[in-house]
């Protein structure tokens, strides 16, 4: 188990208050102009060699993406945007830092606009975290009023206004450049990609995202060193990661822990363990829902961090971990979070718009038993041509978890909906071409 | 894609009282000259609060004008967003997530509880016309699973008494605190803390 000491979210259960002075005896905006004084060249390089990698699904590594923003500041100025449009299922870390820790966000947001030379910060808070955010704009109110940013933030001569910007309800607007199209005050529909929003993002000018939990690490690896990051976890796969561990624990919570802990460590000792034992468990989520599950006999070894999972075909993602015992149906768990890609697909490409509704029917009655046997792999078919046939990832993220159902729980399926539509049986199929042979019982 | 309808009977007129002008120019500021179509998402908050809880066409036409941009692009932005309510919904909102982590801590309990209490369907106003329900997606708090969401506060942790509890507070005009109802702090494991105990302890 991670020390202590080594934790950088210490108010991570709010113990002891949000206020920046509360923050400050916790280590926030202690130092923070000797850091930036350093210059853009060492702090960039800094998060390079602590392998920092994006904390919002992707894992893209963070400092190769600041170092993305064009060096020369010309005509057109450029923005930091911070994503915390958090509304992937199973996820529900970002809301912690919004209201618990505050100033570590806004410290970073100070460092990373001043290492990709922006001077206007947006926080794009979802718009169920209202509350959340009104706390998080508390925490800006108090750090305008310290100098802590504003003219001079910090006494490093940098300007930084951070404003927030309230979504409404859209998943879609977590993916990068919808997000764009949201501030912009458009519906959040991705962009195609190249340009990258490095060099044409927010109303055309470069801007750098990161999701929040990426930006409120900064200031304490520069504190205390790109090595001492580096050392935890294992390579490429560094540092701490605020773990969300939900559905059927004893004792769902976030804790902070050592990137590439494993698993079973996870329930068995900080979430209580599964509801009926672990030997009751049936499968895993690891990463959010649009991560594919893992089945109980993977669990017990796997590792989480971002390149074990994808040597399991899964994936890290947000760390959202979903337990699922084997008192839940797991045809049905699915076919649930099929409604919602269903209910969150933006429209935009055909693929993913009338995909993601075909999984969800075929899901449905999949559950029921009502669909027949070569429909399995119809459904198949379906995801396999969703991913990859889109804009954004969203194709893949509503597909995979499908893909993970029939990679690891086909029998299920097939022993659930096991009658043939050819032979004598009068089950409507509504999308079968010749639906009229079935009609016909001499057929 | 969620299917989103306008209400029939639509007033009029709409106009903002001084406090949303207020509030209208305080947000266009925050954005780069030129760009104020920005502040379209935050006026439709603004609009839905002024008019009980939801925006009528005439809200968007309103507020298309008052950021010199097309009614059309208002309407596809109120159409998308799924938290703009287009039909009146009541003074007091519920939305339940039934979303998979939710669903298998019993979420559907919590729908029972509100078919009971205020409507038999979702988006059905209740008796006094105060209190409608609906089955939202993902909320984001998964660990305080089930939960649910009255206007803008998180109440988690729930099953389906606690829900009727709540419920009735509503219904007779009450607010119930906010916040986890197993009486644990916030998103830490129930008397099975491992991590942070100086902290908790100093």
């Amino acid at each position: 188990m991670l020390k202590d000491q080594d934790r950088i979210f210490k108010n991570l259960y709010n113990d002891k208050g949000s206020d920046v002075e509360s923050s400050k005896q916790r280590g926030d905006w202690v130092g923070t102009k000797d850091l930036i004084q350093k210059g853009r060249e060492w702090i960039i390089n800094e998060i390079k060699s602590s392998e920092l990698r994006g904390r919002g699904g992707a894992g893209f590594p963070t400092g190769l993406k600041w170092s993305f923003a064009p060096k020369e500041l010309n005509s057109r100025p450029h923005y930091l945007v911070i994503n915390a449009d958090e509304s992937e299922p199973g996820t529900c870390k970002d809301r912690d830092i919004l209201r618990f820790e505050p100033h570590k966000l806004i410290e970073g947001c100070l460092i990373a606009a001043y290492a990709v030379q922006a001077h206007v910060c947006y926080i794009y808070v979802r718009g169920e975290y209202l509350i959340d955010g009104q706390k998080l704009q508390t925490a800006i109110d108090e750090a305008y009023e310290k100098r802590l940013i504003g003219n001079n933030a910090c006494n490093t001569g940098w300007n930084l206004d951070i404003y927030i910007h309230y979504g409404a309800g859209a998943y879609i607007c977590g993916e990068e450049t919808a997000l764009l199209e949201s501030i912009e005050g458009k519906k959040g529909q991705p962009r195609l990609k190249p340009p990258f929003p490095a060099l044409i993002g927010l109303y055309g000018c470069p801007t750098i995202i990161n999701n929040v939990e990426t930006i409120a690490v900064v200031p304490t690896i520069l504190k205390r060193g790109a090595k001492w990051f580096a050392t935890l976890g294992k390579e490429k796969n560094t540092g701490t990661k605020i773990f969300c561990i939900s559905g059927n624990v004893n004792k769902p919570c976030n804790v902070e822990e050592e990137m590439s802990i494993s698993l079973k460590e996870l329930i068995e000792v900080h979430a209580g363990g599964v509801v009926g034992g672990w030997d009751n468990l049936q499968a895993v989520i690891p990463g959010g829902s649009s991560m594919p599950l893992i089945p109980k006999k993977i669990c017990e070894t796997l590792r989480m961090d971002f390149d074990s999972l994808v040597n399991e075909k899964s994936g890290l993602g947000t760390a959202g971990i979903v337990v699922i015992n084997k008192d839940q149906d797991i045809i049905k768990c699915m076919a649930r979070i099929a409604r919602f890609y269903k209910h969150e697909s933006c429209g935009q490409c055909t693929p993913c718009r009338e995909g993601s509704g075909w999984m969800w029917r075929i899901l449905e009655r999949m559950a029921k038993g009502e669909a027949s046997r070569d429909e399995v792999d119809m459904l198949s078919d379906v995801t396999h041509q969703i991913a990859g046939h889109t804009i954004c990832a969203f194709g893949e993220g509503s597909s995979w978890p499908v893909q993970g159902l029939l990679r690891h729980f086909k029998k299920e399926i097939e022993k659930r909906n096991n009658f043939n539509p050819t032979f004598g049986s009068d089950k409507k199929i509504p999308y079968l071409v010749d639906q009229h042979l079935l009609e016909k019982k001499d057929a | 894609m969620s299917l989103r309808r306008p209400y029939k009977n639509q007033p009029e007129k709409f106009e903002f009282n001084s406090d949303s002008l207020k509030a209208a120019q305080l947000i266009i500021e925050k954005y780069p000259k030129g760009k104020q179509q920005s502040a379209v998402m935050a006026l439709l908050y603004i609009a839905q609060k002024q008019n009980d809880n939801w925006i009528p066409l005439a809200a968007m036409k309103y507020i298309a004008k008052f950021l010199s941009m097309p009614y059309i692009k208002v309407y596809e932005v109120a159409t998308f967003y799924t938290m703009y309510n287009l039909a009146p919904v009541g003074k007091y909102f519920v939305q339940v997530c039934t979303t998979t982590p939710c669903m298998i801590r019993g979420a559907y309990n919590l729908v029972e509880a509100c078919k009971e209490k205020i409507s038999e369907n979702e988006n059905e106003l209740s008796k006094n016309k105060e209190c409608s329900w609906m089955e939202v997606e993902c909320l984001g708090a998964c660990v305080n699973a089930p939960m649910l969401q009255i206007n803008d506060d998180y109440y988690e942790d729930l099953d389906k008494e606690k829900t009727l509890k709540i419920l009735d507070e509503i219904l007779s005009g009450k607010k119930p605190k906010p916040g986890s109802y197993r009486g644990r702090l916030n998103n830490e494991p129930e008397n099975n803390r491992k991590t942070l105990l100086d902290v908790k302890n100093a």
